[in-house]
Formats: structure tokens, sequence, C-alpha cells
């Protein structure tokens, strides 16, 4: 018998950072019952941690500017498997997202005239292409996303939503249909496990950085959406495809932002040489993020690397002036400092590439609603699932992510999804009640952690698994290597499963918590590692030796990880455009 | 090897709390406090702590470390250890959950008292409202907060009087609103605060100035309130 309490919410979003607000605070406005469950109250979400800014062609900066101009960028940055449809949507409804956010009070960075101050960012034109560098990302200093997120949480308090802080989501409940009937959730300060039922359910999971062992993402990025998704049978998309940051510090991992080389930094190697000059001879240091993340690496194997290892290049600042630095770039002055041990006023900041951000993730339309697709290959909407934000690949960044575009995303679609399902519950929501047996099922896993006794230490475990990750799939992918690295991690899956659980106590378990989100990292490396070896071509972030093409006669689509049977599938990328025609994939170039 | 003092209490084993020493070598390197306590926690995986961005922006490690009130995740042990001991304590004055995890309840409480929203009842232009670089430069200092609790729970007024007194982190938050030339809520937030304990519990002996770990300056905030409360009050 699934003896547990059940909360009942017309939606439920799970996730307290970016997206999840956003979507939150649409449904909480229109006066819909909505609830956030959070593992960390809100403003400790990872979203806070976003630095340079957030790009919207908002025509600030170049009054001229233009939605279709972002949209290019955006399709040429993801090596056109993005959907062109929802980059659409995304580029020409930002600025009116961008305005209500400052609207709510986000205290942007201001220009001469009043306006939002906006940088130039990587991978940024004007004139598709044509015009040269554009400066187009939004700003507030160089801690963009503590400002948003901050904003975003006040404008939740002014609409009263319900937020279960410091509530972890466990597993999804189905009903008899295949459809989403909400969580089951855990109180972490009590150990009160609750079923928390919804008419719809808003995956705004974030992202999973923590399955490598180097990243500028927080400790909670485990990927839990991910890994509920996947157990409960759901396809994820893309899931090959990982951001490295070009700038993460060395050692440390803590992220150096693309703002840095847009406000007039660059790198250089040993030989104090600007080497992006050789690899993008026009963009530089504003390359695309795989283009110089790679360029870093090369230069690092070939033996320009710096320090006594020749292990990291520098990110050089000092000439931009202590005034420019302290004005535009205080924070990286101050992690520089704690993290580093550099102060950039006077030397160049130890960096090297350093996984950042999941492409990757449940596959959505624009409304944000979960996809699975049929035997013959066709959409399929999972009734009562959505999902937004990092979580989610709708898709907008493909196989490669533009600076500042993560926060639009953000705030774009967790918005639309909010409005979405505004719509639908306005229309009304018939989902079929779950059964005892349905929750019984959202609650094995659970139970058998509960009721474990022996089993392997879950730091040590993640520790391993973050290895094998960073080894075998990093920014270089090999065939032979990549299948060495999924029979390491065939052999780790049953050890993480009989994960142990000394502490069986309920007030704030942290160690409950840890054991569960090594489950859910477990699962996004899997299908990582498995996408990533079937996909025979270098696109994006994913760079293979020994298929060093993009290959677009095969590979001009989508990857579909089914967990079922561990297949990967096809999906077709959406190149229909509601205002224009498509972008046709060409050669990317910088 | 270093020693380590932690305060632990289980609500369902201890009958009280109590300090656990640890031995930790750190292998002559200046770690982070964090780094010590995810080290313990592979070896008593009872030990309860709370962590996220480990790099000083989210405000989830604040702690009593060494006798003084910071996050863990940027506080190098070379700053902290004394006679080759480190002390750490859960941010003193609100309730302890379970080891060092207290009840924020309170402090979130009033920081939600402040109305800690942008107030503007006129209507929204089609692009964003203008504001220029000098009002925008009001905002530095305020804005960066990030709600870790160190300042209020170091102030002894905020101990005494948590449900009455707004404490320095919430009252930096009243000021941000305060300082916004886009805010048109002006008289209103200031007669909310308009008591005598919300604002004037605070005697200006600046511990939340010394323990910030962003380095803001609440009782510069908290003056700035009491003069425009003085001006209304005229």
């Amino acid at each position: 018998m699934a003896n547990i309490r059940t909360m009942t919410f017309d939606a439920v979003i799970v996730g307290g950072g970016g997206s999840g607000m956003r979507a939150a605070l649409q449904l909480a406005q229109s006066g819909y019952k909505t609830a956030v469950i959070t593992k960390v109250f809100p403003t400790r979400s990872h979203t806070v941690s976003a630095q340079g800014g957030i790009t919207c062609a908002i025509a600030s900066d170049d009054p001229n500017d233009q939605w279709q101009w972002h949209m290019y960028d955006t399709v040429k940055g993801a090596d056109f498997i993005g959907d062109q449809e929802a980059i659409e949507y995304m580029c020409q409804t930002g600025p009116e997202a961008i305005f209500e956010l400052e609207h709510m009070g986000l205290p942007f960075s201001r220009t001469e005239e009043g306006r939002i101050y906006q940088r130039p960012f990587g991978g940024q034109s004007k004139d598709f292409g044509k015009g040269g560098q554009a400066a187009r990302t939004c700003a507030a200093a160089d801690r963009t996303g503590h400002a948003l997120l901050h904003t975003l949480y006040q404008g939740n308090l002014k609409n009263e939503t319900t937020f279960l802080n410091e509530w972890f989501a466990v597993d999804i409940v189905k009903n008899s249909d295949n459809a989403v009937v909400g969580v089951v959730a855990l109180n972490i300060e009590t150990g009160e496990t609750v079923y928390v039922k919804s008419k719809a359910t808003v995956f705004a999971t974030g992202g999973a950085g923590r399955i490598y062992a180097s990243t500028t993402n927080a400790h909670i990025c485990t990927g839990d959406g991910i890994g509920m998704a996947l157990r409960a049978g759901f396809p994820v998309q893309d899931i090959e495809m990982w951001q490295f940051h070009p700038t993460g510090i060395h050692g440390a991992g803590t992220l150096v932002t693309e703002g840095c080389r847009g406000e007039g930094g660059y790198l250089v190697n040993k030989d104090g040489e600007r080497f992006m000059e050789r690899y993008a001879p026009n963009a530089k240091d504003l390359a695309g993020r795989d283009v110089v993340a790679r360029s870093m690496v090369l230069e690092i194997l070939e033996g320009r690397g710096c320090g006594p290892d020749g292990d990291h290049v520098y990110l050089k600042l000092d000439h931009l002036g202590e005034e420019t630095l302290n004005a535009k770039l205080p924070g990286i002055l101050e992690l520089s400092r704690t993290f580093a041990h550099a102060d950039p006023v006077k030397e160049p900041i130890p960096v090297v590439p350093t996984c950042h951000y999941m492409m990757g993730g449940i596959p959505t339309n624009v409304n944000g609603q979960a996809l699975t697709v049929d035997g013959e290959g066709n959409d399929q909407v999972i009734e009562g699932f959505y999902a937004c934000g990092e979580a989610a690949c709708v898709s907008v960044h493909g196989a490669n992510r533009l600076g500042g575009n993560s926060l639009l995303d953000l705030v774009v679609f967790g918005r639309a999804s909010g409005m979405f399902i505004e719509q639908q519950l306005r229309e009304g929501v018939e989902l079929k009640d779950a059964s005892e047996a349905d929750i019984e099922a959202a609650m094995a896993g659970l139970n058998e952690l509960n009721d474990s006794t022996g089993g392997e230490n879950a730091s040590v475990l993640r520790a391993e698994l973050q290895t094998i990750m960073q080894n075998y799939f990093g920014v270089f992918r090999r065939g032979d290597f990549m299948q060495e690295g999924i029979a390491k991690l065939a052999a780790l899956r049953p050890r993480i499963k009989n994960v142990a659980l000394s502490d069986k106590s309920n007030a704030f378990n942290t160690s409950r918590i840890e054991a569960l989100e090594l489950q859910n990292l477990f699962e996004v490396a899997e299908a990582t590692a498995i996408t990533a070896e079937a996909r025979t071509e270098s696109r994006g972030a994913h760079a293979r030796e020994d298929f060093q093409e993009r290959d677009d006669v095969n590979w001009l689509c989508h990857s579909l990880f089914f967990p079922a049977d561990k297949r990967v599938g096809k999906r077709d990328v959406n190149f229909t455009l509601k205002t224009r025609e498509a972008f046709e994939p060409q050669i990317r170039t910088y | 090897m270093l020693n380590v003092s932690i305060y632990r209490y289980n609500p369902e084993v201890d009958s009280e709390p109590y300090m656990q020493d640890f031995e930790f070598d750190t292998q002559g390197k200046d770690i982070m406090v964090l780094d010590v306590l995810e080290k313990l926690k592979i070896e008593d995986p009872t030990l309860v702590f709370r962590r996220s961005c480990r790099e000083g922006v989210c405000g989830s490690d604040g702690m009593n470390i060494s006798g003084k009130n910071g996050l863990a995740c940027v506080t190098p042990l070379s700053s902290v250890v004394k006679k080759n001991k480190l002390v750490i304590r859960p941010l003193p004055g609100l309730p302890v959950i379970r080891d060092l995890v207290i009840d924020m309840s309170q402090f979130y409480a009033q920081y939600e008292k402040i109305q800690p929203y942008m107030i503007n009842d006129t209507p929204a232009p089609a692009i964003e409202r203008l504001q220029s670089q000098e009002e925008r430069a009001k905002l530095d200092g305020l804005y960066e907060c990030i709600l870790c609790a160190c300042c209020s729970t170091a102030c002894p007024s905020f101990w005494w009087n948590p449900d009455k007194f707004i404490g320095p982190s919430g009252l930096l938050q009243a000021y941000r609103f305060l300082a916004d030339s886009r805010d048109t809520a002006t008289e209103a937030r200031l007669s909310n605060l308009d008591d005598p304990f919300s604002v004037f519990r605070c005697h200006g002996i600046m511990n939340c100035v010394q323990v910030c770990p962003k380095g803001l300056n609440p009782t510069k905030a908290i003056g700035h309130i009491r003069d425009m409360l003085m001006r209304t009050a005229t």
C-alpha cells in the first residue's frame, strides 16, 4: 500500500531555477494553484552562477539590430541541428521577455542613453554573418544570473507562488495511459514522502554537469529530471552534446565569463601568442565555444600550454585597465583572486575548457510539451508532462549553444510553458487518477535505497563515474575509447544501484539525497556515452577523432536515446520557419 | 594533521548537541573550508551541511567558522585556522535542524516583510524603463546580496528580536528598492518600516559589515533608511 499523503495542485514545477520560476510566475499570475518543488532554496539554484548576460536583439547597442540576425547566429552556432521553429520563436519573443524582466526590477547595467547595456559575446554577428561582430548580450555587470534569479524569486513572492523548498522529487508518477500525473517527492527537512499530484508536471530540473570531474556546474547539477524521465521510460534527445566552456579556472573549475573576451580580453599560450587568430581569423577569441575549446586543447596537446605541467592557457585582461574591470567584471576579479590566486588587474587567469552545459535533454515542442515518438517515428506528446530550461531540448542550442542563449532559453520557454499550461487548464484537463500501484511504482527506487544494506560509498562511486566521463567522453572523442568507457559504465551500474545508505535517519538526511542524485547522474552519463558512440560524425561540441567531418547525409538530425532497450534513434530537425525560409546548412567557420 | 571541531546534532539520535573532533590531512594545501567538509563527509556520511555553487554566489553554506560567520566555499583554511585548529558551528541565533543546517524561516520572513520586489504603478512602456547610469550606480552594493544570512545571524539585535527587527540583510534589500529610480512605492515602503523595531533596533555596531562575504555594507544602507524616515517625519 502506498500509504503516503497526497498534495494536489493544478500545476507543479520541479526545479526553482530560472526556467522553473519563470513558468511558475506565469501560472501564479493566472491564479492556478501552482507549486514549485525545489531541492534548494530557489536563489541557490544554478542560474545564480550565470555571469555574462542574456542575448537578445533589443536594439540598444545597435538601434538597427534585428532578431533575425540573432536567429541566424543561433542556427549556425548550433551547427544546424537546432530546431529552426524554436529558434525563431525564441529570438522573436525574446525582447518582450527581457522587457518584462526589466519591468519586474532586474537591475540591468545601462548605456549612456539609459537603455539596457549590451556586450559582445561569441558567435554574434550583424547582417547574417556579413556585418561583423555584434554586441547583443544584455548584462547586469557580470552577475546577470544572480540578478535574474533573484528578480524571478521576488516576482513569485509578489504573486504568492507556493514553494516546497528543500523538497526532492524522486520519481515520476504515470497513470495507466502512460500520462504523467505528478511526482513522488521527499521533504528533505522531515524525511516525509508525499505524492504531489498535478494536471501538469513541468521539469525545470537544470543540467547535469556533475557527470564530469571538471565542471563549472554547482554540486546540485545532477540531472535529476533526466534521470527521472529515463527511469520512466521516456527518451532524451541530443544528450551526447555537452558544451565545454573555454574558460573554467584551472584546478577549481569555476566559470570565467565569455564576457571577459567580449570586453576585449584574449587567450594566450605559453609563448604569449594570441593563438585564436590562427584558428578563427575573423571572430578570433569570440568564435563559437566549441571552436575555442578545441583550439585550447590543441594548443595544450601540442606543447604550448602554460604552467609547470603545460596543462592550461592564459586569459589576459590586464590591458583593459582596472577601472573597466571594476565596472564591467567585478565578480570575475573576486573569483580569480579567490580560486586562481591571480589578480586579473595585473596578471592573466589560468583557464582550461571545463564542462559547462547540456545541450540535450527532454525533447519538447515550443509549448514545453514533452515528446516521444511512435513506432512510425511521428512525434507524440506525453500527456501531462512538460520541460523547459536546460533539462529540456526544445531544441534551440542544437550541437553547440551560443553564450548568453541559455538565460534567454530559460525565460522564453519557461514563460511559453506557463502560458500553454494556463490555456490547457482553462480548457479543462482530464487525466486518469494514478492507482495505488502507479504510485508504488514511483516509490520503488526510494524504497529499495531505504532498505539497502551494504554497498559502496556514494562519493567514491560518484568520483569513479566522473573520471570515466572525463577520460572517455571529453572535448575530443574516439570510437574505441568510447566503447571502453561504455563497458566501464556497464560495470559501474550494479554498484551504483546498490549504493550504500548507512544513515537511515529522516531529518535533513543529505546522504539519502546524494545517493538518489548519484543514480540520476548515472542515467545521464550512460545515455551520453551510448549516444556519443553512436553519432559517427563531428558536429558542434561533439568532436570525433575517427569521424572528423560533419555528415549531413546521415546525421543532420537529432539523436534520441530510448532507455528501455538503450537504443539510439533519430528525429528530424525542424526547418519550418513561420516568417522566412529556413537557413540551409553551410560550412561553419568563424 | 589539522584538528577540525564540528558542531553535531541529529534530533533523532542526540538529546543535545556536542562538538566532534576530526583529524584532517590537508596535504599542505590551502583548500577551502567546504572542501574539508566534503572530504569529511566521505568518512562520516552522517555529517550534514548545505552547499550548492561552491563559488560564493548562491549563499547556501553560511556557517560560523572559527568564531566568524562566512561562506565555507570561499573561506581558505589559511584565514581561519588558529593553532592548527578549525572550529565549525552553524550560524548563530536561529534554530538548528541538524548539524550545520539551520532553520532560516525567520530570516526569510523578514526578507518577505520588506516587499522585496519592484512596485511601479505607472503603465509599463513597450521597451525597458529608462534608467541613467548614475541612477543605476545607486543599486551597486545592494543588489548583490545572496541571502546567506551571515550578517543577520551576526547581529545581536537580530538575535534578540528576530521577529520584529528586520535585520541587516532585509534592510539592505529594503534600501535596494528605496534607492531604485524605477520604484514608485517609497512612501508605502517607509511607512511599513516606521516603528521602533523594524529599523531602529540597529545600533550601528557593524558586525554585519565585518562578516559580509560579498563585501556589502548593510549598516550604511540602514543609515540611509533612517535618514529617509527622519525626513518624512519632519
